[in-house]
């Protein structure tokens, strides 16, 4: 079957009025959970798992495919708008999504936002449409070793992440890395960190760290001085971009759709990278490195349209291989085999009119959501008139309940608590949070990679220079070293990183 | 006299007692049902709960809901339902891993056989015996051979400390009396992705994960490890047929706590029985590679007896590989 009559028949599929409901239905839930912080795509998927039952195949499918990619929608308005990212693609929108919002530029950050996710959605999906099954099998030349290798690079470039001093930036990344060793090794069952708390073998809770550490140590540092506390917005300039707004923001969108797109499709942790990796990629290949961290509107932008595009092309291992590349993609291997259909690489031959029918769907709802969104702006900006003794208390509580929600674990809720003091404290020494959530993210990434390569290696670490994908990798990396330590680089750095010492 | 009266009192308060007792099971249930499933929502242990609790649902007249406490290889979710009310509004549904916990987890803070009421077994699903599609052996004598032969050479993935897979892979290394170089995974998607990519050799996996992989080639399958050869699979040889002695299944269970009223626990047997019987259940289950037991396997005498035989099977496996979760 040619690719535009399979097209047309997604399109018959996804554009049968019940489909176009539940479509909306999607991407409607997945906005409000991706505002809500805590409250993530994978809990409300998870919950809404039973009603899915009662509603055809493809209904069901393409309602759940919306909350998840809704949600990349909505989890940059909190990040924006209140320093609080309720996923970890979104720590990276909140360095200068919230700079840009205390500068009374909330609306042009939420509308870049908007803007950039609905452009690498297209993209996303035409990739998936036209170039699945191809992409998917070169990711599956992605083994132990190159994913390792990825990792250190993605580590080493986002040293730039940090605005401060990189020693600082340094000390945040490794205990990012160490907090993210707590739970049980899952090479030899050894529980690690865990204090004998069993509710601690699984580790820490992302949106419970960066809950902690964004949002209840902003709090804190509110509570010190009742007239030093930030009015959160001075004055709602405008709503909507300049042109000079497009302008800046057109390149950082493609390039950051083509970053995210390629990560997205590897189903090992890819997807994690890709925000991160753009913003770094961003800050080096602009003019104004001093803006960065400073409300930068590429900073949006480029790490926007990298997590929607790499949040599209994610489904392509689920949907080509029937392999899950994260948490949410393997609730999805569970929704289609609750409707009878066992996800693999003969979907798309027996379910032609399910595949093509979810592909067409989310182009759709990637329209939805820019309208949706949109117009939405203007309200998510009015909410910060709201008090600040009330708007806060109420997020802390949505947060709690999220976090809860998840796996009904308590100390899931306590790691609230702990980490708002924890970052308290490491604000007030001016330590960067987002290398540390990048420590913490990629480090168990990192640990559980290496290991495995040399497992399989039988304890050989030369697999990781003999294997061309992982060698041209670990080179880049070398190559990102060399050029920060060249002396005439150097002083450009300073400048770069010292400007707030 | 004053001696009869407390008697008396006391013989009316216990009649009373058991007469509130016995009203309350003939009620039951008269608020929703609670089925925790200890594994995160997706799996194939959650699809199990989500199938059998929809049908148990009409039965019992009350929602029966699923919720999901993962974490620390099922001993959260298990633990927290010892200690739950025993008034049969708290159920657990766990897999294989119920037996495995006490020999793998040397501090488990409950007891299997002692903190729960068993209901009733409700499927076992089969594993196979699978490589990436290039690995030598083509059956599964060669296979046998092949890893006798190559020894730690051969790389056996599984999808992490007390998974079904890493079970099914110590079963094999001691029936075959070698070591393979085995390498944990965290769950059986990632897992089976480096199978089809080739990044590593072989898995005895769930035939819910690699069912599909099968029929389209995308794996290579040597065996099924169930004394039958499955409906859906019907080329695949079985262990025994293939001289292998290697039998096991990922047995699924229904408990509750311990001390639950019995009328309770009759109930929910009955309710299980139909919702095994179940058309749906019965095909969305052969979906999954596998079929809903007999009646009379859904029933506490069943569960308890397999409980109690896997204990103790485990335990010497487990021992033997020298593999513990803490």
């Amino acid at each position: 079957m040619d690719i535009i009559a399979s097209l047309g028949l997604g399109f018959s599929v996804a554009l049968d009025p019940m489909n176009i409901l539940y479509c909306f239905i999607g991407v409607l839930l997945g906005t409000l959970v991706g505002v809500l912080p805590g409250i993530g795509p994978t809990a409300t998927i998870a919950m809404l798992l039973p009603i899915t039952f009662s509603l055809s195949p493809a209904g069901a499918l393409i309602m759940l495919a919306g909350i998840y990619y809704g949600a990349q929608y909505g989890g940059s308005t909190t990040a924006i708008l209140i320093n609080l990212p309720g996923e970890s693609s979104s720590a990276v929108t909140a360095i200068d999504g919230y700079q840009m919002a205390k500068q009374g530029r909330a609306g042009p950050a939420l509308a870049t936002a908007a803007l950039g996710s609905f452009f690498a959605g297209t993209v996303g999906t035409l990739l998936l449409a036209f170039f699945a099954p191809p992409l998917a099998r070169a990711a599956l030349n992605f083994g132990a070793p190159e994913y390792f290798a990825l990792i250190v690079l993605g580590l080493l470039v986002s040293i730039a992440l940090a605005h401060g001093s990189i020693l600082k930036a340094l000390a945040m990344i490794v205990l990012g890395l160490l907090l993210g060793m707590v739970g049980q090794d899952i090479y030899t069952g050894q529980p690690r960190f865990t204090f004998g708390i069993r509710e601690l073998y699984s580790g820490l809770n992302f949106v419970s760290v960066a809950v902690g550490i964004f949002g209840v140590a902003e709090i804190l540092r509110n509570l010190e001085n009742e007239k030093g506390r930030d009015v959160m917005v001075k004055a709602v300039k405008n709503l909507w971009l300049t042109k000079d707004d497009f302008k800046r923001i057109a390149a950082p969108v493609v390039r950051g759709t083509v970053l995210g797109s390629v990560l997205g499709i590897l189903p090992g942790g890819g997807h994690i990278l890709a925000s991160f990796a753009s913003y770094s990629a961003e800050k080096r290949l602009s003019k104004h490195p001093e803006e960065f961290g400073h409300g930068a509107i590429e900073g949006v932008a480029g790490p926007e349209s990298a997590n929607n595009a790499a949040a599209q092309t994610s489904f392509i291992p689920l949907m080509t291989l029937g392999i899950p590349a994260h948490p949410v993609m393997a609730l999805m291997v569970g929704a289609f085999i609750l409707q009878g259909i066992t996800p693999g690489p003969n979907v798309i031959n027996d379910q032609p009119a399910l595949f093509w029918g979810i592909i067409a769907s989310m182009w759709i709802g990637n329209v939805m959501l820019v309208l949706l969104n949109l117009p939405l702006i203007g309200l998510w900006v009015k909410m910060l008139s709201i008090p600040y003794r009330a708007l806060f208390p109420a997020i802390v509580l949505f947060a709690c309940i999220g976090c809860y929600s998840i796996n009904q674990n308590i100390y899931d809720v306590y790691a609230i608590g702990f980490f708002g003091v924890v970052g308290y404290v490491l604000m007030r020494f001016g330590c960067e949070p987002a290398p540390l959530l990048l420590g913490f993210v990629l480090g168990p990434l990192l640990e559980e990679h290496l290991r495995r390569a040399m497992i399989i290696s039988r304890g050989d670490p030369t697999v990781f220079i003999t294997r061309p994908i992982s060698a041209t990798l670990l080179g880049l990396a070398v190559l990102a070293v060399v050029i920060a330590v060249l002396p005439s680089i150097r002083k450009k750095r300073k400048e770069v990183f010292v400007e707030e010492d | 006299m004053k001696k009869t009266v407390i008697t008396l009192a006391t013989g009316a308060l216990l009649a009373g007692l058991a007469f509130a007792g016995s009203a309350f099971a003939q009620d039951y249930p008269t608020k929703p049902i609670t089925v925790v499933v200890p594994f995160s929502a997706g799996g194939p242990t959650d699809t199990v709960a989500r199938l059998v609790a929809e049908v148990m649902s009409k039965d019992l007249g009350q929602q029966v809901v699923v919720q999901n406490v993962g974490g620390a290889g099922g001993t959260l979710g298990a633990g927290q339902v010892a200690t739950a009310p025993n008034d049969g509004y708290t159920l657990l549904l766990h897999h294989i891993g119920m037996s495995t916990a006490p020999t793998l987890y040397r501090s488990l803070p409950y007891d299997p056989t002692k903190d729960f009421a068993p209901i009733g077994l409700i499927t076992s699903v089969p594993m196979t015996l699978v490589a990436r599609k290039d690995f030598e052996p083509t059956t599964l004598a060669e296979l046998m051979d092949y890893i006798k032969a190559n020894g730690e050479n051969v790389t056996y993935a599984h999808a992490g400390i007390g998974s079904a897979s890493q079970l099914c892979g110590m079963l094999l290394m001691d029936a075959l009396d070698t070591q393979m170089t085995t390498v944990p995974y965290q769950g059986a998607g990632p897992a089976m992705t480096d199978i089809i990519g080739g990044q590593i050799d072989m898995i005895c996996d769930q035939s819910t994960n690699t069912t599909s992989q099968i029929k389209a080639g995308e794996v290579k399958a040597y065996g099924v490890t169930t004394p039958e050869r499955l409906a859906n699979l019907p080329d695949l040889p079985t262990t025994k047929e293939g001289g292998l002695d290697l039998e096991i299944g990922v047995w699924h269970g229904l408990y509750a706590p311990a001390g639950t009223d019995a009328a309770i626990i009759t109930k929910l047997e009955t309710a299980l029985q139909a919702a095994l019987a179940d058309e749906t259940v019965i095909s969305r289950f052969a979906e999954l590679g596998t079929v809903p037991v007999t009646a009379d396997q859904a029933t506490p005498a069943a569960l308890a007896e397999t409980l109690t035989s896997q204990i103790a099977l485990w335990k010497g496996v487990i021992e033997k590989a020298g593999v513990y979760a803490d």
